[in-house]
């Protein structure tokens, strides 16, 4: 073929970049790192179920701040029947009080740059 | 160019394009609704048809030097602290009331009540230029008569600045945290630059049962009477007395926007 | 087609370079904004609104002048407009991309512009605005586009693009109302609350855009082959000429109300621009140069040896932009501001970063206006050779 050269370095170079997280994780030790966000010591049982808010506390919470600022409704219902105030600061921030414990630590693993703390505060007062 | 490369790259942009637009549409709205948001009120939340705010503004310049309201409303806010009065944010503050009640003001009144300052704030006006103009609905007028910012909806257009006559709102042309020298209060969150903020009769505090933080502690500094907040509507309340008693006026009534501040003087 | 666009003289390139440039000066500029916020301009409690809006309100109003060639060309058969009709609807477009730029940088809060998709709200005017603009752009293009394409192969274009050409016409109407409705709904700014804003805004914009136009082809008649026509030309002329007169007749109407009837709401805002405010005076000297360009301009367009003499209306319609871009891009924005709701008054400038950045988006435009008339003007001298 034409430019052979030329080519085969381009598709090296390519396949360096396409596989680069797994052997720069691998290089930097940081392979096997997992998220380790602490949990709360008191209470075992949030909101709703453990796997439901991993998946979905972005929209809880966002069903929480448009009821709360736009509805001016404040109670929650959860799926087990408990009652909750709709409040990040009140109810959230209750159990998970240092942001850098809890929300960070995910957060940061997975590159993920919520805006809340522009404006919200943890308990500490963190911002 | 090839007719059949023109027509692939015309029809590879459209299909693009339409996916990109098609997505969040087909892609299912997933959150598996779990719970319910309930209407129930919070216990002692404070509930009213038509909430409105009374200011005695002869008790109030009784005391002249006093910024009571100001201050508690400002550190329960975190509202910052900015000198340079071309960026300053402020929601409730005084103004001399020849430029207050441009109306009632004229060359012959008593020179020291015309440079005397009487409290501003946002009207919460009944028929609101600034929600009217909310091309977001970020600003809104709720059931009960308060006029309320959502900051996360905010797009800091400015249009709300522009349309209320009484320069109640305030943008945040910068990020306003290094401002707040007061101690952040944690429970209550900072606004971020671009959004535009103004009082919102604390509905924070009305959830909880309290009072406004402004009506709150002058009523501790000065005595009953001089701030006082209530139902309008409500026959029976200390507001709807006291503009009965009394002779009130409002900012700007010409322009129909129907405030619910009102003066008595 | 589009490759037209990517050979050209040294001269077309040097000029695609310098836009560039600035345009890179005003992104840089830009991203610094973003960072620290709308706190870098000039822009205050009391002036929220300043540069970036006013040269969004002075540019829909060229845009919008593009009807001012497609109405007597589609609408009434003006034949000696036809080489003319491209040049309109891509300045169009261009002014266009240029309005929304300038909404976009004015934004505290850009990336939510969405929102105002999202959440529709029909009471206000700014979301209208957005939907008529880029309705407007729509049509601009496939207008553009469709009857381009179709000279180009030398066919008659689709029948179906007619109505939406004829749309275009109260489309172009509408952009500098709902515009003009912005301001002139707002009851807490009387320098704007005149049912004359809109009409004034249509008048001064059928005379700077036409006279935009005019200059750029003069220009291109003398650097390229392209030659919009002797005839155009002049309709050009004796369109800015009415629309000049209209203007300034109501710019002293607009006088009379408020000097003869003494009204302070009314008057402070005229005094403020013509003999200054409790000491302020900035605009003053703007505002003059501004009034006495526009007659100037419009005693000599009135001289029909003058008017038809292209050496002095390149120079007259330079004077009618000036002018008009002084009272919409200077004077009328900030001056609805001048007193505040409580009287004081603040005076704006703008800071050196919102200079750099309002030239950067102007560069931009121009840069989209420079393609596009290149890829016309070498498509009509290729159909023409």
């Amino acid at each position: 073929m034409y430019d052979t050269g030329k080519i085969m370095t381009g598709l090296a170079a390519f396949l360096v970049m396409l596989t680069l997280p797994f052997w720069y994780s691998a290089a930097t030790g940081k392979a096997g790192e997992r998220p380790d966000p602490v949990l709360p010591k008191t209470e075992k049982k949030c909101v709703e179920s453990r796997q439901y808010m991993r998946d979905y506390h972005m929209d809880l919470l966002n069903r929480w701040r448009d009821a709360v600022v736009r509805e001016d409704r404040h109670i929650y219902v959860s799926q087990d029947g408990t009652r909750h105030e709709m409040s990040l600061n009140n109810t959230c921030m209750k159990c998970h009080a240092e942001r850098a414990q809890f929300c960070d630590k995910c957060h940061k693993y997975l590159g993920e740059n919520p805006f809340c703390w522009d404006c919200h505060l943890d308990r500490k007062g963190v911002m | 160019m090839d007719e059949s490369r023109r027509a692939f790259l015309k029809t590879a942009g459209c299909a693009i394009l339409g996916a990109g637009l098609a997505a969040p549409i087909a892609a299912p709205i997933a959150s598996a609704v779990a719970g319910a948001v309930s209407a129930e009120a919070m216990p002692g939340e404070l509930k009213a048809a038509r909430w409105a705010l009374v200011v005695d503004v002869k008790k109030c310049l009784q005391r002249e030097n006093c910024r009571a309201c100001i201050d508690a409303c400002h550190v329960a806010h975190n509202v910052p602290l900015i000198k340079d009065p071309a960026h300053e944010i402020k929601w409730i503050w005084k103004e001399p009331f020849k430029d207050t009640f441009e109306a009632e003001a004229h060359p012959y009144l008593e020179k020291e009540l015309a440079d005397k300052q009487v409290l501003v704030l946002c009207n919460h006006c009944d028929n609101p230029p600034c929600v009217r103009v909310c091309p977001t609905k970020a600003t809104w007028k709720r059931a009960d008569g308060i006029v309320m910012m959502d900051q996360h909806r905010c797009i800091g257009c400015r249009y709300c600045i522009a349309g209320c006559p009484y320069g109640s709102r305030s943008f945040n042309w910068q990020d306003p945290r290094p401002f707040i020298t007061t101690g952040i209060k944690p429970e209550y969150p900072t606004r971020m630059k671009g959004v535009v903020e103004k009082c919102t009769f604390c509905t924070e505090r009305l959830v909880k049962g309290l009072a406004p933080a402004c009506v709150e502690v002058c009523n501790k500094v000065a005595g009953p009477g001089t701030m006082t907040f209530g139902d309008i509507r409500d026959p029976g309340s200390e507001v709807a007395r006291m503009l009965k008693t009394g002779f009130s006026i409002r900012r700007k009534p010409a322009l129909g926007t129907e405030p619910q501040i009102f003066y008595l003087v | 087609m589009l490759e037209k666009a990517l050979h050209g003289s040294r001269r077309y390139w040097t000029l695609i370079g310098f836009l560039s440039a600035v345009a890179l000066v005003g992104v840089v500029a830009y991203l610094k904004q973003l960072s620290a916020g709308l706190v870098i301009t000039g822009l205050s409690r009391d002036v929220p609104w300043g540069m970036y809006i006013a040269q969004f309100t002075f540019l829909v109003g060229v845009a919008a002048s593009a009807v001012m060639v497609v109405l007597p060309y589609y609408l009434h058969n003006f034949k000696a407009f036809g080489r003319l009709a491209i040049l309109g609807e891509f300045l169009a477009i261009g002014a266009v991309t240029m309005c929304m730029l300038f909404i976009f940088v004015d934004m505290g809060q850009p990336t939510r512009v969405l929102n105002v998709i999202l959440h529709p709200t029909p009471n206000s005017l700014m979301f209208w605005d957005m939907m008529v603009l880029s309705g407007y752009l729509v049509i601009n293009v496939l207008v553009a586009y469709v009857t381009f394409t179709s000279e180009n192969k030398g066919v008659h274009p689709p029948s179906w693009i007619k109505p939406i050409i004829i749309l275009s016409i109260p489309w172009a109407v509408s952009i500098h109302t709902v515009t003009a409705f912005l301001y002139s709904g707002l009851g807490a700014r009387p320098f704007w609350l005149t049912a004359i804003l809109a009409p004034r805004f249509l008048a001064s914009a059928f005379a700077s855009g036409p006279s935009l136009l005019i200059v750029l082809c003069l220009v291109l008649r003398k650097y390229t082959k392209f030659d919009a026509g002797e005839e155009a030309i002049r309709k050009l002329s004796e369109i800015v000429t009415y629309a000049m007169a209209a203007n300034i007749f109501f710019v002293l109407v607009e006088l009379f109300t408020a000097l003869y009837s003494g009204i302070p709401e009314h008057k402070h805002h005229f005094e403020y621009l013509f003999i200054g405010l409790h000491g302020h005076n900035a605009l003053v000297p703007y505002m003059w140069t501004s009034q006495f360009l526009a007659v100037t301009a419009l005693v000599l367009l009135l001289i029909p040896k003058i008017r038809t003499n292209f050496k002095y209306l390149f120079p007259i319609c330079v004077g009618v932009i000036t002018a008009i871009w002084i009272e919409k891009g200077l004077g009328m924005v900030v001056t609805g501001f001048i007193p505040s709701p409580l009287g004081k008054v603040t005076e704006y400038s703008p800071t050196l970063l919102e200079g750099l950045i309002t030239l950067g988006i102007y560069a931009g435009g121009f840069l989209i206006i420079t393609l596009l008339y290149k890829i016309a003007v070498s498509v009509r001298e290729e159909l023409e050779a």
